[in-house]
């Protein structure tokens, strides 16, 4: 992960993204070389047999949450987006009805429509693909997509991302599901440390710069300062604000820098 | 049949916010200022979530052993690690830490 480059066309360098302030990675690769299709599979199964991997995961925490076996095979099949998949059972489990349940997953998966207009543009698929791949815009394969300096790179991301990602993900969770009971408790083994460790891992590499940074650092506040207040998964939506309110102050900054050069 | 219809909602909402970003028109992505929100738009999010997710848990804020699951996640990144190192770091040091601390 930590090796994927950056992405053409991305937003950054229409106002100096790649302005010398990136962070000095030894060894990162220059930005904008073409990639092997080899060296993106790679980078692409990586990610997609170790997210698919934590299916299990899921798969444990559905079935310890009081959901059958096929309910839980049901869920990682149709909605395929981890975060809500966990956010619903960790809610039903709770006792939560199946309105307020199914919203708090609902919410958490608005973000991937953030990440479809990201990919649409990157990958520029033709119309009638699109609602199949719809189903595999999370955020794993965004940020595999993203990290491809070419559009070609991209699509072979995308693509074997989901595949891979895809078939393990519900494989696992199947045995998950199954093997719940023989497990225990599934906090013991350390498994619910695997969801922010994926996230982490995800953002790592988009942390290029100051912006980056200020976004990242905004939103973690803005997320857990609201999660006591606010229903669940309300908190990451409205944690999303801290991108246009960063590019608001760098606008604002921009701007006063002009007007002082202009003299 | 409770479950069934929140699983119901959520596949239909899930889909369709999916779908809605890929179909969104090209042209209206075309201003700067929307490209550079798109791209900074997951960059919150999952910053967001990674926190929610270490923690976060329910509607109340906890610090217990998946922090330092999470701060090993974060070495191994430094370390340049594997993507399965990096989670299975954090799984290791988590379940590692609950041992010792009952």
């Amino acid at each position: 992960m930590a090796e994927q480059t950056i992405p053409p066309g991305a937003g950054d360098h229409d106002r100096g993204g790649g302005r010398g302030v990136e962070p000095a990675r030894p060894g990162a690769g220059p930005g904008a070389e073409p990639k092997p299709d080899a060296a993106v599979v790679r980078d692409a199964l990586g990610v997609g047999v170790a997210v698919g991997l934590s299916g299990f995961a899921f798969g444990v925490t559905s079935a310890g949450s009081g959901l059958t076996a096929l309910q839980t095979c049901v869920l990682s099949l149709l909605v395929f987006t981890g975060a809500s998949q966990f956010a619903l059972v960790g809610a039903l489990a709770g006792g939560g009805n199946p309105f307020t349940a199914a919203a708090g997953a609902f919410f958490l998966g608005v973000r991937n429509a953030f990440y479809g207009l990201r990919l649409s543009q990157v990958l520029a698929l033709p119309r009638a693909v699109r609602p199949f791949a719809a189903h595999w815009v999370i955020d794993e394969t965004t940020a595999v997509t993203l990290a491809q300096p070419t559009r070609r790179g991209a699509r072979i991301g995308f693509t074997v991302t989901g595949v891979s990602l895809y078939v393990l993900w519900n494989l696992t969770t199947l045995l998950g599901a199954l093997g719940a009971e023989a497990i225990g408790d599934t906090d013991a083994w350390g498994l619910d440390a695997a969801g922010p460790a994926v996230f982490l891992a995800l953002l790592a590499p988009m942390l290029r710069t100051t912006r980056e940074r200020a976004a990242a650092a905004l939103a973690v506040v803005l997320g857990l300062g609201l999660l006591p207040v606010l229903p669940g998964g309300v908190p990451v939506l409205v944690a999303a604000l801290a991108a246009p309110m960063v590019l608001y102050v760098e606008g604002r900054v921009a701007d006063r820098t002009l007007r002082r050069e202009a003299r | 049949m409770t479950i069934w219809i929140a699983i119901a909602l959520t596949f239909v909402g899930c889909y369709l916010v999916k779908l809605a970003g890929l179909l969104v028109p090209a042209g209206a992505l075309e201003r700067p200022l929307v490209r550079r929100l798109a791209a900074l738009l997951p960059v919150a999010l999952l910053a967001a979530l990674t926190a929610q997710q270490a923690f976060g848990d329910g509607r109340e804020l906890v610090l217990d052993a998946k922090a330092a699951g999470l701060a090993a996640a974060a070495v191994a990144l430094l370390l340049r690690a594997p993507f399965l190192v990096v989670i299975a770091a954090a799984v290791a040091v988590t379940a590692g830490v609950r041992a010792l601390t009952g």
